[in-house]
Formats: C-alpha cells, sequence, structure tokens
C-alpha cells in the first residue's frame, strides 16, 4: 500500500525528471554532444528561481529569469567549446565547477527553504495530482514547441549540425553558431526542470544537481527503448524521453521501498546506464555477423 | 571566375613531419570552365580542393571567386558559392535526416535560417521532379532516412544538393572513387549532366586518368603540391592516357607514382 501510495509523487518527480531529459536529448541525441553543464544548471535554475520568489517575485517571472539563466550557463559551455576549442565534455565540466561557486553566491548558503504554505508555487508535493496535471501540461507545451523548432528552418540546420558536421558546413552552416545555440536551448530546459523541481520539493539544495546528468541519460535510454520500432518523429522521440523519466523514477521509488541502501543509488543508476550505453559498442563487436551481400562487395 | 594565386598550404610548419601540401599555385577557371584533375597520392589535389572550399586557412596567396576576395571568408559562408561532393558517400548528407529535409538544407545554402517551416508543400513537389531524372527511383522516397540509401544513391543525392542554388563552383573530390565501377559510371553521367545542364564552373579531381580525359575541357595534372601540367580546349581532346604518361614523364623527370592512376 506505501508503494502504490507514492506512485503519484513518482510520477510527478519523473515527469520534471523527464522535462530535465529532454534537455539532455537535445544535446547528446540531436547535437551529438556529452554536455555535462547539466549538473550546475539545474540547480541554477532552482537557486534562481528559490531565491527571486523568496525576494517577492511571482513564480512566473522567477521561472522565466531561471530559464534564461540556465541558458547562460549553456552559453557560457558553448563559447568555451567553439570559440575556445575545448573538447565539449570538458567544457560542461569547467562550466558545471564555475557554477558550483556561482549557485553558491546566487544563494548566499548551501539552501535555500520555497515553503508551499508560504510561498505562492505552481506546484507541491503537497498535492501531487494538481503537481502531475501541471507537470503534464508543461511537457505538452514543451514537446509541442520543440517539435516546431526542429521543423524550421533554424532547427533543421541545428539537426544538421550533429548529425554531419561537414556536411552542415559544406551547406553553409555555421555550425559553432548552432551548437552554441542547441547548448543555450539544452541548458534552458534543465534549468526548468530545475525551477519546476524547487517549487516541488519546497527547496533548492546545491547539491541537488548531482548526478543530473546520468538520470538525464537514464531518461534517454528508456525513452529510446520504450518506442522502440514505432514510427519515429521528434513527437514520438520527445515523449519517449519523459516516460523514460518517469520509469526511471518509479523504479527509483520501487527499489527504496524495498529496502535496498539509498547510499548506493547512485552507483547502481551510473551502471545501468554504463551497460545500457554500452549496448551498441558490444552488438558491433561481439554480434555481428556479416551479411553475404557485404562481404562480397568487399572483396 | 575562380582566381587561387599563389597559395601554399603548409601542414605541420617547423616540425620534422613538415609537408608543404600546396607549393605557390595559381591557377585561373574561366566561367563553364570544367577541369579535372589528376595526380599522384599526396600531389595535393585535395588539399587544394579544400583550400578553395575553405575547410582550412591557407599559409599564402589569395582566392577570388568573381573578382570577391573570399580568402578570410569562412567555410560555412563560402559555401554561398561552392557546392561540394565528396569522396565519401556518408560525407556529403545527413545520414539520419529524410532525402527531402537533406535536400531542403542544400536548397537554403547561403541564404538566412529563420524560424519558418523548412520544407513546404511546393517544395516537395520540386524535390520530386529533380529526383526522378535521376532515374533511381527516389522521387517516391522523400521520407526515407538518406542512411538507409547505397554509396551510389548518396553521391546521386548530394550531386544534386550541390547544384541546387546557383553555386559559382562546384568542386568534386574523387566522388566516384568508392563506388563500384557501374555506380560510378552512373554517377559521373549524372555528374555531366547536371554540370551541362546548370552551366557549372567544376573542378573534377579522379583518379582515373581515363575519365579525367573524357570529361572537362581543361585538364590539369598535380605533383609535389605543384600544377606540372594544364592542358586545354584541342589539345585536351587529343589526349590518351599514354600521351599524358609520357607528358608526366617530360615534365616531372620521374615515373609517375601511382599504381592506382596507371590502373584507372
Amino acid at each position: 500500500m506505501g508503494l502504490l501510495n507514492a506512485m503519484p509523487g513518482a510520477a510527478a518527480q519523473g515527469l520534471i525528471w523527464g522535462i530535465m531529459a529532454i534537455g539532455v536529448y537535445i544535446t547528446f541525441k540531436v547535437l551529438d554532444l556529452a554536455d555535462l553543464t547539466v549538473d550546475g544548471s539545474m540547480v541554477t535554475g532552482m537557486a534562481v528561481c528559490a531565491m527571486l520568489m523568496a525576494a517577492g517575485w511571482n513564480v512566473w517571472p522567477a521561472m522565466l529569469i531561471a530559464v534564461l539563466a540556465g541558458m547562460g550557463c549553456g552559453l557560457v559551455t558553448g563559447l568555451f567549446h567553439t570559440l575556445m576549442g575545448i573538447p565539449a565534455i570538458l567544457s560542461g565540466i569547467l562550466t558545471q565547477l564555475i557554477l558550483w561557486s556561482v549557485n553558491l553566491k546566487i544563494m548566499g548558503k548551501a539552501n535555500q527553504a520555497l515553503p508551499a504554505r508560504t510561498f505562492d508555487v505552481l506546484i507541491s508535493q503537497l498535492e501531487k495530482y494538481h503537481a502531475l496535471v501541471i507537470l503534464a501540461l508543461f511537457c505538452v507545451v514543451l514537446v509541442t514547441l520543440l517539435y516546431c523548432f526542429f521543423g524550421t528552418k533554424f532547427g533543421a540546420a541545428l539537426r544538421a549540425t550533429g548529425c554531419n558536421e561537414k556536411m552542415a558546413r559544406a551547406q553553409g552552416i555555421n555550425t559553432d553558431m548552432h551548437k552554441v545555440v542547441g547548448l543555450a536551448l539544452s541548458n534552458g530546459v534543465v534549468a526548468l526542470s530545475g525551477a519546476l523541481m524547487a517549487q516541488y520539493s519546497g527547496k533548492a539544495d546545491i547539491n541537488d544537481g548531482r548526478g543530473a546528468i546520468v538520470i538525464g541519460l537514464a531518461a534517454v535510454i528508456i525513452g529510446e527503448a520504450i518506442i522502440g520500432k514505432m514510427p519515429q518523429n521528434y513527437i514520438v522521440r520527445m515523449t519517449g524521453v519523459i516516460v523514460g523519466g518517469i520509469v526511471y523514477y518509479v523504479v527509483y521509488q520501487t527499489v527504496i521501498f524495498l529496502g535496498l541502501d539509498t547510499d548506493l543509488l547512485k552507483m547502481l543508476s551510473a551502471l545501468v546506464v554504463a551497460v545500457f550505453l554500452a549496448v551498441p559498442h558490444l552488438k558491433k563487436t561481439y554480434f555481428n555477423k556479416p551479411r553475404k551481400k557485404e562481404v562480397s562487395k568487399n572483396a | 571566375m575562380l582566381e587561387l594565386k599563389n597559395i601554399t598550404k603548409i601542414f605541420n610548419a617547423n616540425t620534422v613531419n613538415e609537408k608543404v601540401a600546396l607549393n605557390d599555385i595559381s591557377l585561373t577557371l574561366e566561367d563553364g570552365d570544367f577541369v579535372t584533375v589528376i595526380g599522384g597520392n599526396g600531389a595535393g589535389k585535395s588539399t587544394m580542393l579544400n583550400a578553395i572550399a575553405g575547410t582550412f586557412p591557407v599559409d599564402g596567396g589569395q582566392i577570388l571567386i568573381d573578382g570577391t576576395d573570399i580568402t578570410k571568408l569562412p567555410e560555412h559562408k563560402r559555401a554561398k558559392f561552392i557546392g561540394r561532393v565528396f569522396q565519401d558517400p556518408m560525407t556529403g548528407t545527413a545520414a539520419d535526416m529524410w532525402i527531402e529535409e537533406n535536400m531542403s538544407l542544400a536548397i537554403n545554402r547561403g541564404k538566412k535560417r529563420g524560424f519558418t517551416w523548412a520544407i513546404k508543400n511546393n517544395d516537395r513537389e520540386l524535390y520530386k521532379q529533380m529526383l526522378k531524372r535521376l532515374d533511381l527511383g527516389l522521387e517516391d522516397r522523400l521520407s526515407t532516412k538518406v542512411g538507409l540509401l547505397s554509396g551510389g544513391q548518396r553521391q546521386a543525392i548530394t550531386l544534386l544538393m550541390a547544384s541546387m542554388n546557383d553555386p559559382k563552383l562546384l568542386l568534386l573530390d574523387e566522388h566516384t572513387a568508392a563506388l563500384d565501377p557501374k555506380t560510378a559510371a552512373k554517377v559521373l553521367a549524372i555528374t555531366r549532366e547536371i554540370v551541362e545542364e546548370n552551366h557549372l564552373t567544376t573542378i573534377m579531381i579522379t583518379h582515373n586518368m581515363q575519365d579525367a580525359i573524357n570529361h572537362g575541357n581543361r585538364l590539369i595534372m598535380m605533383n609535389a603540391g605543384k600544377i606540372i601540367l594544364d592542358i586545354k580546349g584541342e589539345e585536351k581532346k587529343a589526349l590518351t592516357v599514354e600521351s599524358l604518361l609520357e607528358a608526366f614523364h617530360k615534365t616531372s623527370g620521374s615515373a609517375f607514382a601511382s599504381d592506382r592512376a596507371l590502373l584507372g
């Protein structure tokens, strides 16, 4: 019974992680960049939203500023990567470390309370079903907006940048600019999820973003497994990612309920992601049966 | 049309691996010229094409297209003037995107890419007509991922894409070398058609001497970063593989290093 009672809450948190995973999807899948900024930019979103609301701001402008702050984080990573030629993964790590200090400065301390009883928040864990509806609406709007964006000339150029950089440049696409925009967009989405998380959990904490990238990757991978061979457009794919976030969090809650040592959770998450990331490589290396046609062609 | 003035490119300068890839090259192309380029491995053919396309900055000299200096222009800005097809069929198209999406990327080459739909219905009609002329049955497969197509099909689409939006210059970097002979011949035929129809000024690198002789109105041969032969007009029409080899011996004073060029 306890587990069932926990489900609406787990689903709500899963939706928030799903939104974050959409941000990860933009960099990891669309742009083909591994961006580790998210561990920091998620907290930036939480901190900015919490501090502004604590200072008396309305929730909507507070969330908007949080998203813009997240985009700023992505911009920094993007400029490290393109302007200064630092590998994407290192650029993200550097920004993440910068953000640790920045986030502490934003909050002035390690955490900031945002109790739903005192503040006029959009969602709160005190009203889980209400939160579920609001979060689902956020997901619908976000997926729709991004779907439209990917269908524009600009969005298509961004996808081409991730798919084949050499080709993109040959077709006159400023690949550096599109990478920076993609990173900013991604971290804006991540910060949005942070702002929602701060409201839902009633606090922002400097440690809350730790391992966010792994959860995001897990959601992306689970999402891919779920949609499998379904006809794929970006609505299906992004919906898959969000469902992946929910599945991740429901499983997470279940193993906690079953009494697993919570200290081990991050390790298990990372190992699960590692295994799934390894699947394409393992398939290619150990399960590859050359087709006859290809062999004769190469001979 | 295209002017290369004293282009020099040195890789790994000031190291033991220093390689002068282009050594003070000058070349002027007239409007509508179709130049074939031959030469052994490491002669500087691809480096010359990449220098024109802006893949890397050159170490000296000037590149002009229609009198405009493009030497300092980044690659994606030069793309406005230049259509390209690469040796590797995987390079010229985005594998995870549909045929129509790839073509829409090409038709916007050199234009501002804003927040309007990448593909509209009348675009699809245009793409269909263009694909139909390839005669590869691709006109009914607009929403097929390019990654699912064969190398020859991909090169044909890349050619179409390179010719879209009126480029001033078409650069073909051994674009048939990775294909089987039959497909290569087909892609070459399509190349010829597209070049003639659009009156494109073209530079085509090839390892096949016979192809170099059969196509275009001008042939240049490169060796060690220099242009060592430049044959045009009537003189080019009279060329044979033997006379080309002989000319090479005379000019460079050495045997043609590449077996591929001989056998091809």
